[in-house]
């Protein structure tokens, strides 16, 4: 019979780290050298994690690639298997397949200035984003980070923003729908900063969060001629085979676990106005 | 491609030995049965167990069997369920997992059946829609699937040339019947006759089974007789707008008709259970109660369920309209840029067997009618 793509490998939980409350990140290694040894992948493409006797989830990965043997999977409890994968600890077995999808466009991104927009706690995508370029800073131009959350509990990795802020040739909009005294920052919607920023014409952006916010953000940055083609999303669907064959995370004619989950604006913007897809 | 040879003359009694042959070559053969007042597929090893003299009535949401009192085996024209759950089965194990007493994870192959199976009985609407599920399962785009592979591999195909058509057929207009061309991807398609079959083989395979059979060629009476026959299949009532409604369709997301579709569909999932291209399928994990192993298995899904399009709290289609526009802008819309051609064979199960009876062929119709009327927003 030909190589099984749904059977997993194993992997092995090196760290558990708590974000927040409801948030962790999982850093796995693969048990087996010669898949250690083989694997590679790039930002924005996930793994499907999979937890003994409770099924599989889809997670991206969040570490630098150029280590691509310690794998940081950042990981929100919502759910029946995130709930049980939460309960892990270091030195725990799982499963894992991957890397899947397309990842963010980093290529195309040299030389340009990347503006990352995220909402919500879909930060985990666009966060391996941030930390590409932090860690090769003279390939990019500027990096602008715009972070929107509801509450100031909801931003994750404080500690990374205040120090992104401080960063040459970079900028830093933080709002949330509701402030309190610990929130320095906007308090508002994400689109209300787009007003106090310049975006140059040679922007790339890279997008990750709610669809009604990435809405919101495409109609802004089309009304400052930022074309459709350098707007980059990631999209979000119900997974379970991550082999473009389980049919779940159709949307129109694309197969968001393989022809995604990174979308340039232009390809998805025929269905993106409408919900249902 | 291979050339065609002159058809060939099966009598009736000598179906039989096709069989025979079949299963001395370590094929099960898989045969039209009636089960429960339906034709379905079902295993069989003589000719005895196909429905001899029954024709299939169908309507939407009705289906009734009569007795013809032919000796015919093949009047009826289309199976309740098509060959799909042969090859992309209902309910499979795609992989076990085990824990051992150190808590370390084991993966392995699951043991599943690995059977050469001959199918007797498809029509070309079935022959058109297995190429649409070997397009998807054995796709080059993604790995393709193991086990769709072995059975897909091992697969000897005895079509039959329709001599009926029903009321729900409408593979004339779809471009997929009602005759077996030889790019059909047969290995031996026959019309039955009074006395027997013409027969005709499609692949080497095909080939080298009819040689077995040491068969006279057909006259040409028998070869007249045969084509008049399969003329009857092209008097259809039912037609699709347009090989291609995909432009007509993803125009018309807004159009009022998804909100009357809704008012009537159950959001049951027949239509995608019968639809022999629809491919979806979920995976639950199967958990021993001892803990000592699980099952990663997968089960047909259909667009029409809530979890379909479920996460995380959110249920991306929420109401029917959402659910029925999703199955029909895929089938016959994204199936074109998926696999470069319509989801859709015309065989007309899902107009059937909809409990409420909607029919599809009269949506399209509606939806492309009023095309360029919604289309501006």
């Amino acid at each position: 019979m030909m190589d099984n793509p749904h059977r997993p490998w194993r992997a092995r939980v090196v760290e558990r780290i708590q974000e927040s409350a409801t948030i962790f990140t999982l850093r796995l290694e693969f048990l087996d050298p010669e898949i250690r040894a083989s694997y590679h992948f790039a930002p924005g493409q996930f793994n499907m994690v999979y937890l003994y006797g409770v099924g599989e989830v889809a997670i991206s990965i969040v570490s630098d690639p150029k280590d691509p043997t310690l794998l940081d999977h950042t990981i929100r409890t919502v759910g029946r298997v995130t709930n049980g994968i939460s309960q892990l600890q270091a030195g725990d077995t799982i499963g894992l397949r991957g890397p899947y999808g397309r990842g963010w466009p980093m290529q195309e991104a040299e030389g340009r200035d990347v503006l990352v927009i995220t909402g919500g706690l879909g930060c985990a995508p666009v966060v391996s984003v941030i930390n590409y370029i932090a860690r090769r800073r003279k390939q990019f131009g500027k990096l602008t980070i715009l972070q929107g959350v509801k509450l100031p509990k909801d931003l994750i990795w404080r500690d990374r923003f205040e120090r992104w802020i401080k960063e040459p040739n970079t900028e830093v909009f933080l709002a949330a729908d509701k402030g309190d005294p610990s929130w320095p920052w906007h308090v508002g919607l994400v689109v209300e900063l787009f007003d106090q920023m310049r975006l140059s014409d040679n922007t790339i952006v890279m997008m990750c969060g709610p669809e009604g916010m990435m809405r919101a953000c495409v109609n802004e940055l089309l009304l400052r001629q930022i074309p459709e083609h350098a707007i980059y999303l990631s999209m979000e669907r119900n997974m379970q085979c991550a082999l473009g064959q389980c049919g779940h995370c159709q949307y129109g004619a694309d197969f968001v676990c393989r022809d995604g989950p990174v979308f340039s604006y232009d390809q998805i913007k025929p269905l993106f106005a409408h919900s249902g897809f | 491609m291979m050339h065609p040879l002159p058809p060939h003359f099966l009598p009736r009694d000598q179906l039989q030995q096709l069989f025979d042959n079949l299963q001395r070559n370590g094929h099960q053969i898989y045969g039209p049965q009636v089960h429960d007042g339906a034709i379905v597929y079902a295993p069989l090893k003589s000719t005895s167990a196909l429905p001899q003299g029954v024709e299939d009535h169908h309507a939407p949401a009705s289906y009734r069997l009569k007795n013809n009192g032919s000796e015919h085996w093949f009047d009826w024209v289309s199976t309740a369920q098509g060959v799909k759950p042969l090859l992309f089965r209902p309910h499979e194990t795609l992989w076990r997992a085990t824990r051992d007493a150190m808590g370390t994870l084991h993966f392995e192959e699951p043991v599943n059946s690995t059977a050469k199976l001959a199918i007797i009985g498809l029509r070309a609407c079935d022959l058109a829609a297995l190429k649409l599920q070997d397009r998807h399962f054995l796709s080059i785009n993604h790995s393709p699937d193991p086990f769709y592979a072995a059975r897909r591999q091992h697969l000897f195909i005895i079509a039959i040339n329709c001599t009926r058509a029903v009321e729900s057929c409408f593979c004339s207009s779809t471009g997929d019947g009602p005759r077996c061309d030889p790019t059909a991807g047969f290995d031996i398609a026959m019309t039955e006759l009074d006395s027997g079959f013409v027969i005709t083989s499609g692949s080497l395979q095909g080939r080298q089974v009819t040689k077995q059979l040491a068969l006279r060629s057909a006259s040409k009476a028998e070869c007249d007789e045969a084509a008049q026959r399969e003329a009857n299949a092209t008097r259809q009532v039912r037609a699709v707008p347009s090989q291609n409604m995909r432009d007509t369709l993803f125009n018309a997301l807004d159009h009022p008709q998804w909100d009357e579709i809704a008012s009537r569909c159950l959001s049951c999932g027949n239509c995608t259970s019968v639809c022999p291209s629809c491919f979806c399928y979920s995976e639950q994990s199967e958990a021993e109660l001892d803990g000592s192993s699980s099952e990663q298995q997968r089960e047909w899904d259909s667009c029409f369920t809530q979890g379909h399009s479920y996460m995380h709290g959110i249920t991306v289609r929420h109401d029917t309209r959402l659910r029925y526009r999703q199955w029909l802008t895929h089938k016959f819309a994204g199936w074109h840029d998926q696999y470069g051609r319509s989801g859709c064979t015309g065989c007309g199960r899902c107009i059937t067997w909809c409990p409420p009876g909607i029919d599809i062929t009269a949506e399209l119709a509606i939806l492309n009618r009023d095309r360029g009327e919604t289309d501006d927003g």
